[in-house]
């Protein structure tokens, strides 16, 4: 049985790409057949996160158009058993695709792969309906703001119009200092606000700057946090039974006392 | 109130943040266009005009917020109609 996922936002510049990345490639190294397709047509980036931006011959729209066969446009990434990428068509827009078509080729790659993940674009127009198109699942990537959150919920509002209706949050960027200084939303707060359940959380992490800057994806560097992040967040995904990371939620005595107090003087 | 904010120099910005989208959230979800506030407003006047005499520049309709008993927020219609007074003649 394979599953069609794919991830969305609403709002640009959440992660949506990186997430992408790293969830398939940890997907791979787990032994599961992974496709990344990118529908963000005209402004790819998979391909660059994914380090395979030299490899690209064709692309989405050139299946869509029938000038290569699907087979032909997948580029098998060398360094990951099993992970493929189909980039998105640069040098077009979003109007070259429509739903119909997507669900084509998503249909098409279920008979080859465990895993198909759907990279969306951001906004609520036809990308985004052409990214959720055929898929049964979404990922709703969002981050501690304001306009992010918001966003996210429009976003659920829509999916559960669709035919989505799976869908979980991953809330990506969180930065616990900030957290523990009370100046960041933190999980609670965003879960009280989203009628969705979560997937994992993704801490702030210099190194994916690093990793995106090689190409390489965070989830094969066992040191890092938010790698190690990915890496519980996908075997979630895939049932397994994982608690949500510590992310350095070691309070001091001076915390513990001023939570005291808080909830002391709320009530 | 926090006891720790003034010497401790915190400030709590998040609870700001978490108050203005739940706020934004109520509004984006009822999906209410000014449009069909005005409209509703309009509606309301001319029934209630039926009855009392209701003073069109101090009229206020908007959606905002309200709080269940379980501390869940819904949104409400709020609608603040200063009446100048009853018409008795109505049957």
């Amino acid at each position: 049985m394979s599953e069609v996922i794919v991830i969305t936002s609403g709002k640009g510049g959440v992660g949506k790409t990186t997430t992408t990345a790293n969830i398939g490639t940890y997907l791979s190294m787990k032994g599961f057949k992974t496709a990344l397709v990118d529908t963000d047509i005209g402004l790819r980036n998979l391909d660059v996160v994914m380090g395979l931006e030299n490899r690209i011959v064709y692309d989405l729209v050139d299946v869509v158009e029938g000038q290569c066969r699907l087979k032909q446009a997948l580029i098998k990434d060398k360094r990951f058993d099993g992970l493929y990428l189909l980039p998105a068509a640069q040098t077009r827009d979003k109007t070259a695709v429509n739903p119909e078509q997507m669900r084509a080729i998503t249909d098409e790659l279920r008979q080859d792969f465990d895993y198909i993940l759907i990279d969306c674009p951001a906004g609520i127009e036809q990308g985004f309906k052409n990214a959720i198109a055929g898929a049964d699942k979404a990922l709703v990537v969002t981050t501690p703001e304001v306009s992010a959150v918001r966003d996210a919920d429009r976003i659920i509002g829509l999916l559960e119009a669709s035919d989505v209706r799976d869908h979980m949050l991953i809330i990506n960027r969180i930065k616990m200092d900030m957290v523990k200084r009370g100046d960041m939303m933190n999980i609670d707060d965003i879960m009280d606000i989203l009628a969705i359940d979560l997937l994992g959380v993704i801490p702030d992490d210099e190194n994916i700057v690093i990793s995106t800057n090689k190409g390489e994806p965070i989830v094969v560097d066992e040191k890092s946090l938010a790698g190690q992040a990915y890496r519980n967040l996908t075997q979630r995904l895939i049932g397994e039974d994982v608690p949500l990371i510590n992310l350095d939620i070691n309070y001091g005595i001076l915390d513990k006392l001023k939570n005291l107090f808080k909830i002391s003087s709320s009530r | 109130m926090d006891l720790f904010k003034s010497f401790g120099g915190k400030s709590n910005s998040k609870n700001v943040a978490k108050e203005r989208l739940q706020l934004l959230l109520v509004h984006d979800r009822a999906d209410v266009s000014p449009k069909l506030l005005e409209l509703m407003k309009e509606e309301i006047m001319n029934v209630i005009s039926n009855y009392v005499e209701i003073d069109e520049d101090g009229l206020n309709v908007e959606i905002t917020k309200e709080k269940k008993r379980d501390d869940t927020l819904v949104p409400a219609l709020h609608a603040n109609i200063p009446i100048k007074k009853m018409k008795r003649n109505v049957r």
